[in-house]
């Protein structure tokens, strides 16, 4: 299981490097890998049906609970045959679609990265590691998203994605770490026995608004929904694969995981069935004022979405299975779709709906494939979609009282708008007459047509024999959703009820209105009315704020003037300590505690002062280096008299190269002005007695409280019998806490390149900003 | 800087001088002393030839920039760290030989950790004092 995972991964890391040796009709061969994998997962089926769930178990970081976890139940295998199915034939789609673009190797390496963060995702059954692959999916789609990077749209949209959707996993993290503490454990198996204590937990709601935004931002649900249309900027083949069966359905699988550990709950069920409901209602509606395929598509895409949480959030066993289903025939008829729009665009160069007709002529087995979607896609007896639309019936009016009443009108309005906007990207381009440009549209070529039509004919299979996946595969998904066994088999026929008569209605009021307005989408300009409250605007409203306010505040503090940053970080210094210090510590000076003054530390004292004074009030550069070197060397004779040899040697030769650099620099300074007046050095030396003066009380103060020498202590015993060394303080530099050292050092030569590159560096007069 | 005694001094001081800078390196475990020490007095022996001679005597004993020293001693220090995990210890943990070896002391991974400081340290200030004292150089050309 772990080399099925990684092995994305490694195909990656080949392609990245040996990618450009390959001609580009090799790149087909790659659909092998997922077409591999997913045979590899179709093999536990048997299993996954006896209502088991495959365990893997590979070591990582068992001292912070971090393993390689994986788990495959029917949930899991679901998205993984989803993820890998529908990849492989994305792979093949887009080998050929992808042929002669310049960096064909590198498109593949972002893939094959995303398809194997996405397995891993719904493998994963340690949360931290979901955490990761789920990141994972973030970057390599905001490659994918903004692959096209000469332009600046899909720059903007990759960027948007990836601050949405990252964002989202900021919170998602910290959803996973409370969850882990709350129910002691990480793995999700194990969270499932919590579930009671994580819902009686005062933290509840905090974790639900965690994992929600996580879960919403990646799966597009209202306000965090413009994303996904902007990511249409991407490579036709990549918006199929991540916006049907995978990246946007992260955020499904995420709540679908955690249902069984946090849901029914009010909270829980409440805030997705409004969000889902609203959602679906918001982006159904929108999908019908789009002309561009692709745009509908990203909006009937949200509409889906929002339906599958509006499903999660109803919760009850009938909700669950539909959604199971759901998610399925949502995965087959929208890659179908995606992929004829992208045949569309690629041989006729044009998206917009007004002006494809009639292509059937000349693309009959893309307009197959497209006709098996949308009628899929339209719930159509016969078809998946018939029995996912169904379901979802019976499951809106399954919900008690009133409710259910609403919930259905909901599900209603929002599956009409569905079906139109499936049958205005799937059907509306291939009916009617062929304009005469684009009749010499050349053959599309078989790796372009044939993803289509399989997904379309296996919505077909399905749809027919729905005992096929019955009980062999969502049963036990909608197990694994609902914790315990949901015993209802699918069928092609309920038998004359309320339900069918929904769906029938559903389908004729959506073909009446399809044919009424000829498959014509409304005007887009009738919605720009509320562009000025639209979440995308206000996002961009505040971050353009943002950045103004941070301009500014950079401008303030990043002055560029030294001395005003180490006067603003000196007088904070002083204000927090001083604070402290004057209100909270009771302040004496412990006499007994003070050694008896001795004659040289007189000396030194005046011989410092002197030093001092010199200093401050000399009119020459030079003299002044003298006197801070006096002074240096001083303190090294004070840590000498007090018994620190290390320290003195160390700050005696630092002291030295010091007042070398000093002379050194001193040669590029302009000559010595006084450009002060006295108000200024009354300032500063006010500021430098303050904190001289709070330095030296925490001085005095630490006597009063009685020191803790545990640690110095160990490190006095142990130096010789861990170490072999009797120099305490060399013994800790290199031993006991060597890694500290080595970041030191690290840090000291990215010191030396900042000087080198600073002084070396030569901008050349037109690369000046 | 133009002076005959320093001069004559200077050239036999710097071999004198690094001598000095290994013994602190070396003694640096047991008495006081060590890497970051004996690379600094290092650093000071070829400040003084660079006084003494000028910089550019002082650049020409290293063929290269000084600045080669940084990865290299980053690099000791590195493997010494990684050392132990080759024997079943954790990163980081010091190694030594049984037996002591006369007049170095006992030899371990914490020895030629100390040695990649001491390189780095040198590498450091160097670069640093060189870079400067060069720049100055090109301002008074101009």
């Amino acid at each position: 299981m772990l080399i099925a995972v990684l092995s994305g991964f490694l195909l990656a890391l080949l392609l990245f490097f040996f990618g450009k040796y390959l001609k580009s009709r090799h790149f087909s061969l790659i659909g092998f890998l997922p077409l591999g994998i997913f045979i590899y997962l179709l093999s536990f089926l048997p299993l996954i049906n006896s209502g088991q769930s495959a365990m893997f178990h590979y070591s990582w970081v068992p001292s912070m609970g971090i393993n390689l976890d994986f788990r495959l139940d029917g949930l899991a295998l679901l998205f993984g045959c989803m993820i890998t199915g529908i990849g492989s034939l994305v792979f093949f789609y887009a080998a050929a679609y992808m042929k002669h673009h310049p960096f064909i190797d590198r498109f593949f390496v972002f893939l094959s990265v995303f398809m194997a963060s996405m397995l891993g995702l719904v493998l994963a059954d340690n949360v931290l590691l979901l955490f990761v692959f789920w990141e994972l999916t973030s970057i390599s789609s905001f490659f994918l998203i903004g692959f096209n990077n000469e332009e600046e749209g899909s720059r903007k949209s990759a960027i948007m994605s990836l601050s949405v959707t990252g964002g989202g996993g900021f919170f998602l993290l910290a959803g996973f770490i409370l969850l882990g503490n709350l129910s002691g454990s990480y793995s999700i198996r194990e969270m499932i026995f919590s579930s009671e204590v994580l819902k009686d937990s005062s933290l509840y709601g905090l974790l639900l608004v965690f994992l929600f935004l996580g879960a919403f931002t990646k799966s597009a649900q209202f306000p965090f929904h413009f994303w996904l249309p902007n990511a249409m900027k991407a490579p036709t083949p990549v918006s199929a694969y991540l916006h049907s069966a995978t990246m946007v359905k992260a955020g499904i699988y995420l709540l679908a995981r955690f249902t069984p550990v946090l849901g029914t709950h009010s909270y829980w069920n409440n805030s997705l069935m409004i969000t889902g409901a609203f959602t679906m209602l918001y982006a159904a509606i929108h999908a019908l004022f789009r002309k561009d395929l692709k745009a509908i598509l990203a909006y009937s895409t949200i509409a889906s979405l929002g339906m599958m949480v509006f499903l999660l959030g109803i919760g009850s066993e009938k909700a669950l299975l539909a959604v199971s289903v759901f998610i399925l025939v949502h995965a087959l008829y929208k890659a179908g779709l995606f992929l004829t729009a992208g045949v569309i665009d690629y041989k006729t160069g044009t998206r917009d709906l007004h002006k494809l007709s009639g292509l059937r002529k000349v693309m009959k087995p893309v307009a197959i494939g497209g006709l098996l979607a949308a009628l899929s896609s339209a719930g159509m007896p016969l078809t998946f979609g018939f029995i996912g639309k169904d379901l979802i019936y019976e499951a809106t009016l399954g919900a008690p009282g009133n409710l259910a009443w609403i919930l259905t009108g909901i599900a209603f309005v929002s599956n009409v708008c569905l079906l139109i906007a499936g049958l205005m990207v799937g059907i509306k381009p291939f009916f009617g007459a062929l304009p005469q440009k684009f009749s010499r549209v050349k053959k599309v070529s078989g790796f372009l047509w044939m993803p289509g039509i399989i997904l379309g004919v296996s919505a077909i299979i399905f749809g027919v024999f729905p005992m096929f996946l019955d009980r062999n595969l969502i049963t036990a998904v909608a197990q694994s959703i609902n914790g315990t066994v949901i015993d209802i088999s699918l069928k092609l026929w309920h038998g004359f009820s309320l339900v069918i008569l929904l769906s029938i209605l559903t389908l004729s009021v959506g073909f009446i209105f399809y044919f009424l307005r000829k498959g014509k989408p409304f005007n887009q300009e009738k919605l720009a009315g509320f562009e000025s409250v639209s979440p995308e605007y206000l996002t961009e409203l505040i971050i353009s704020k943002t950045d103004k306010f941070a301009f500014r505040y950079t401008r303030l503090l990043h002055n560029g003037y030294l001395r005003y940053y180490l006067i603003t970080i000196i007088v904070f210094l002083i204000g927090l300590v001083g604070y402290r210090l004057f209100t909270e510590v009771p302040l004496s000076v412990n006499y007994a505690q003070l050694s008896e003054t001795r004659f040289y530390e007189v000396v030194f004292f005046i011989i410092i002062v002197s030093a001092i004074l010199i200093t401050v009030f000399t009119s020459s550069r030079l003299t002044a280096i003298a006197g801070m070197g006096i002074i240096g060397y001083c303190m090294c004779l004070i840590f000498v008299f007090y018994g620190a040899p290390d320290l003195a040697m160390t700050q005696f030769t630092i002291d030295t190269l010091t007042v070398v650099l000093f002379v050194l620099v001193l040669f590029r300074l302009p000559q010595f002005k006084k450009y002060v007046n006295l108000k200024v050095q009354f300032r500063d030396g006010l500021i430098a007695l303050s904190f001289g003066a709070i330095i030296s009380i925490i001085a005095l103060q630490a006597f009063n409280e009685p020191a803790d020498k545990v640690v110095s202590h160990f490190y006095g015993d142990n130096a010789y019998v861990l170490a072999k060394g009797r120099n305490v303080v060399n013994v800790i530099l290199v031993d006991f806490r060597g890694f500290d050292t080595m970041v030191e050092i690290i840090v000291l030569s990215i010191a030396a390149l900042g000087v080198y590159s600073l002084l070396k560096l030569k901008v050349k007069a037109p690369e000046k900003e | 800087m133009n002076s005959i005694i320093l001069k004559t001094a200077s050239s036999y001081l710097l071999p004198l001088l690094l001598m000095f800078s290994v013994f602190i390196l070396l003694r640096g475990h047991s008495l006081s002393g060590g890497g970051f020490v004996g690379g600094l007095v290092a650093s000071i022996a070829f400040v003084l030839h660079a006084f003494a001679h000028g910089f550019d005597k002082a650049r020409a004993i290293f063929r290269t920039n000084p600045g080669f020293l940084i990865p290299v001693g980053l690099f000791l220090c590195f493997i010494m760290g990684a050392v132990p995990t080759f024997f079943g210890a954790p990163f980081m943990k010091g190694l030594w030989l049984e037996k002591s070896i006369p007049g170095i002391g006992h030899i371990g991974t914490a020895l030629f950790f100390d040695i990649g400081v001491f390189i780095v340290v040198i590498g450091v200030t160097l670069t640093i004092l060189f870079t400067i004292s060069e720049s100055d150089m090109e301002q008074e050309e101009v």
